[in-house]
């Protein structure tokens, strides 16, 4: 058989084998600042490699499937790679890559140096089980890269090595069990009523179970558990407990790694899931999406409730984390085409935006001496005004100013809410609102008090070249998405479009 | 609120940081003992605990309760188990059985399944033990945040007791069956694409083996051969084994180069290309898995 062999898309394989390799041979270098250059130079590459697959998919407008082995699609793993997913990889690598950049001061004082290089096992075998995650077309081989992720993110809160870092990470553990578990189970019974672990031949399967109307109930139960296990995983409102436990006592790189990116990681895969398996009517006809609207409109308000009781900064970003991931349940859960986009956008806004914040954060709380209360980080901004700058781009963007990220996708929230009518319509306006006013109410008072200028003398904390440079690069990276969004928006709806034209 | 000062001069308070906490708390808790509105999430799950114990376990046998009444409903409403009509005799699991031994080489149909036509996510499950192993490690493995003289001082006794002959009939015991244990698992490993067993099962046997001797040996008799630098090494190379096997595979297949490995005579022990490696490397990693467990749970190291 004649067959093109386009080296291009082999680039999803090589990312994530790359990745997974990375973190396989991190074991044998004890030096961690090796392992930090190998994990750097991976994610670079990767990032490097996954633009031009984007440059590629998106000029020949297309979506491939790429085999897993020698055999085709319901007996082999397979990989799907869409706009969609090439701009996904795109965005995990530049966040990961410049929280690291930013952070490693923060990684090589706090963890010891023997474990130093375990740290950067677990953060290669993060970025690879996300790019997997975005990638992969098949359920199970989604489930096998969470629970990858799940033990990755229990060891990066761990790695501090402290009390209060192991009852975190004991919360994290729980919720995060209880979460796969449900997944586990709903992927079980989705295959005894589908008899398919890929998501196309899934998609057949359920668009005639629902034609035919047999296994209802089962499917209504598989729909729920998968979406609330997912929901657990991503901290969505009621489940969300475990979040300021675990953020407030480990490294700000790992919150910033797991508030930015893993928690985004099961939103992306629920997204998929809707997408390639689902489809949206299902959702709305099970009320599934109902479910999701509610509890997401709840979380947007109710986390800024909590972060506006909160005086410890870090615990403050942790509940922020939870209105978002708020926003981004209600987008889905609105059940249109446009409040799928303006969700995926928020992904991207909330994943660049919050990882800023916390190495900001971390940057600020080594500067007070370890001290992270709101009062003992009175002028902070002044000890280290680059981080001090990032700080306020990144609390500005979280509250919905123009020329941020956070505008855009609270912009398009609004748009995607319009196209409904009655009482979602009210509810979608009046939380964006209320939430936007909560934001300001305790991003504003930490901007102030951070730059406040102390009464004694301050002493300049040193920053290094690389620490600068990936704030700027932050700072940047959040006004392109801030004031240069059409592009960016062309390519997801570009990928909407593709990823509902298969089958 | 008891608080007369104004909004502003309570917000510069807050912003000023001191006195908040001390607010913060009195208006949580003055809010909490006037009125607690329904489905307001005001009432933590510690202060329901300790208050109210009874409440708590009936809320937990009730949410239980349910769980299990649903999942039950969803089982009756399920297929039957091996009832021809059911959805999974499809096409999907014809093709294992009828062309599985020619397109995998092996005649135990798992084995072709995991380790060829689904490899990548076995790739994915044999890394989730090399995570756990590293997790487990980071947590337990003994270092100068993680000590104290209590643990020293048991470490000592216990060497003091593994020295001594107390236990003749566990060491005589042990030192007959641990090599026979381990044996069986090699040949269990070995066999995998033979007969029912492979990597996963063979791994776990040899794992118990090696823990076998280790209990009644004592841990210093095991660092003799296998210390951390053997687990990793193992785990590292055998994973990476994996890694480029299937990396090859997976790139032949997917660009239709051709060049697949050849599979053999099915029924040999030396055939069905990939698998027999594979299950030796998948085995090796399981194995290590066990007994790392076990080291760092009992003593912090391996």
């Amino acid at each position: 058989m004649e067959h093109h062999v386009n080296f291009v898309h082999n680039i999803p394989f090589f990312s994530i084998f790359f990745a997974m390799f990375c973190g396989i041979i991190t074991p044998l270098i004890k030096n961690g600042r090796i392992a930090r250059r190998l994990h750097g130079f991976m994610v670079l590459l990767v990032g490097i490699l996954s633009v031009v697959l984007l440059v590629n998919v998106v000029q020949d407008q297309e979506t491939y499937t790429f085999m897993m082995g020698h055999f085709p699609a319901p007996w082999g793993n397979e990989l799907r790679i869409g706009p969609l997913e090439a701009l996904l990889a795109v965005m995990v690598s530049v966040v990961m890559f410049l929280t690291i950049t930013a952070g490693s001061d923060v990684i090589f004082k706090e963890i010891v140096p023997e474990k130093q290089n375990f740290y950067f096992i677990m953060l290669n075998a993060t970025f690879g089980a996300m790019l997997a995650m975005t990638y992969t077309n098949d359920i199970f081989t989604g489930y096998v890269f969470i629970e990858i992720l799940t033990i990755a993110s229990c060891t990066l809160i761990l790695a501090k090595g402290t009390k209060q870092a192991i009852v975190g990470t004991t919360h994290y553990l729980v919720f995060g069990c209880v979460g796969s578990g449900l997944f586990l189970l709903g992927v079980c019974i989705l295959y005894g009523i589908t008899g398919q672990l890929l998501f196309p031949q899934m998609k057949e399967g359920i668009a005639l179970l629902m034609a035919t109307g047999d296994y209802h109930f089962a499917l209504m139960i598989v729909v729920s558990l998968m979406f609330v296990g997912l929901g657990i995983k991503s901290a969505l409102f009621p489940f969300h407990s475990a979040l300021p436990t675990a953020y407030g006592s480990t490294l700000t790189t790992s919150s910033g790694i797991l508030s930015g990116l893993v928690l985004k990681a099961y939103i992306i895969l629920a997204i998929k899931l809707v997408f390639e398996v689902f489809t949206v009517e299902t959702l709305v006809e099970l009320k599934i999406a109902d479910v999701m609207f509610v509890l997401g409109v709840l979380g947007m308000v109710m986390g800024s409730v909590y972060a506006v009781h909160e005086s410890r900064m870090k615990r403050m970003l942790a509940y922020s984390s939870v209105a978002q991931i708020g926003y981004i349940f209600m987008g889905i859960g609105l059940g249109s085409v446009a409040g799928m986009l303006a969700a995926i956008f928020h992904v991207f806004a909330h994943a660049v935006t919050k990882s800023m914040l916390f190495v900001c954060c971390g940057s600020f709380v080594e500067g007070a001496g370890g001290k992270e209360q709101l009062e003992n980080l009175k002028g902070a901004a002044h000890r280290n005004p680059l981080a001090g700058i990032a700080f306020t781009v990144g609390a500005l963007s979280m509250i919905g100013v123009p020329l941020f990220a956070g505008f855009i996708s609270k912009l398009y929230f609004a748009t995607a809410a319009l196209e409904m009518t009655g009482l979602r319509l009210v509810l979608v306006l009046a939380a964006l609102a209320i939430s936007m006013i909560l934001n300001a109410m305790y991003f504003l008072p930490s901007v102030i008090a951070i730059w406040t200028r102390p009464k004694e003398e301050v002493q300049k904390t040193q920053i290094s070249p690389l620490f600068a440079l990936a704030m700027v690069l932050f700072i940047v990276v959040n006004l392109v998405l801030g004031i240069g969004y059409r592009p960016i928006i062309d390519v997801m709806e570009l990928g909407i479009e593709l990823i509902q034209m298969t089958l | 609120m008891s608080d007369n000062r104004s909004f502003w001069q309570r917000l510069k308070g807050w912003i000023d940081g001191d006195e908040v906490i001390i607010d913060a708390d009195k208006y949580i808790s003055t809010r909490e003992r006037k009125e607690i509105a329904p489905g307001e999430k005001r009432v933590s799950v510690e202060h329901v605990r300790s208050n109210n114990p009874t409440l708590y376990r009936v809320l937990c046998v009730g949410i239980t309760l349910c769980f299990i009444v649903v999942m039950l409903m969803v089982v009756m409403d399920l297929p039957m188990f091996g009832d021809p009509g059911s959805p999974t005799n499809n096409e999907v699991a014809a093709r294992y059985l009828e062309s599985g031994i020619e397109e995998t080489g092996a005649i135990n149909f798992v084995a072709g399944m995991i380790l060829d036509y689904r490899a990548f996510d076995t790739f994915g499950e044999s890394n989730v033990l090399f995570m756990a192993v590293v997790a487990v490690l980071m947590l337990l493995q003994r270092d100068k945040k993680n000590i104290s003289a209590v643990e020293d001082k048991e470490m000592a006794e216990d060497e003091v007791f593994d020295g001594q002959d107390s236990k003749i009939i566990l060491k005589k015991g042990a030192k007959c069956l641990a090599p026979i244990v381990i044996l069986y698992g090699i040949y269990v490993v070995l066999n995998g694409h033979l007969s029912p067993g492979g990597g996963f099962s063979g791994g776990s046997i040899i794992g118990a083996g090696l823990i076998l001797y280790a209990a009644a040996n004592g841990h210093k008799k095991m660092q003799t051969f296998f210390t951390v630098k053997t687990l990793t090494i193992t785990s590292v190379c055998c994973l990476l084994t994996y890694c480029g096997c299937k990396s090859y595979s997976f790139f032949t297949g997917a660009n239709h180069v051709g060049w697949e490995v050849p599979k053999g005579t099915p029924g040999d022990i030396l055939s069905s290309g990939f698998i027999l490696p594979l299950n030796i490397c998948v085995g090796l990693v399981v194995a290590c898995t066990m007994y790392g467990f076990y080291a760092l749970f009992t003593k912090g190291e391996i």
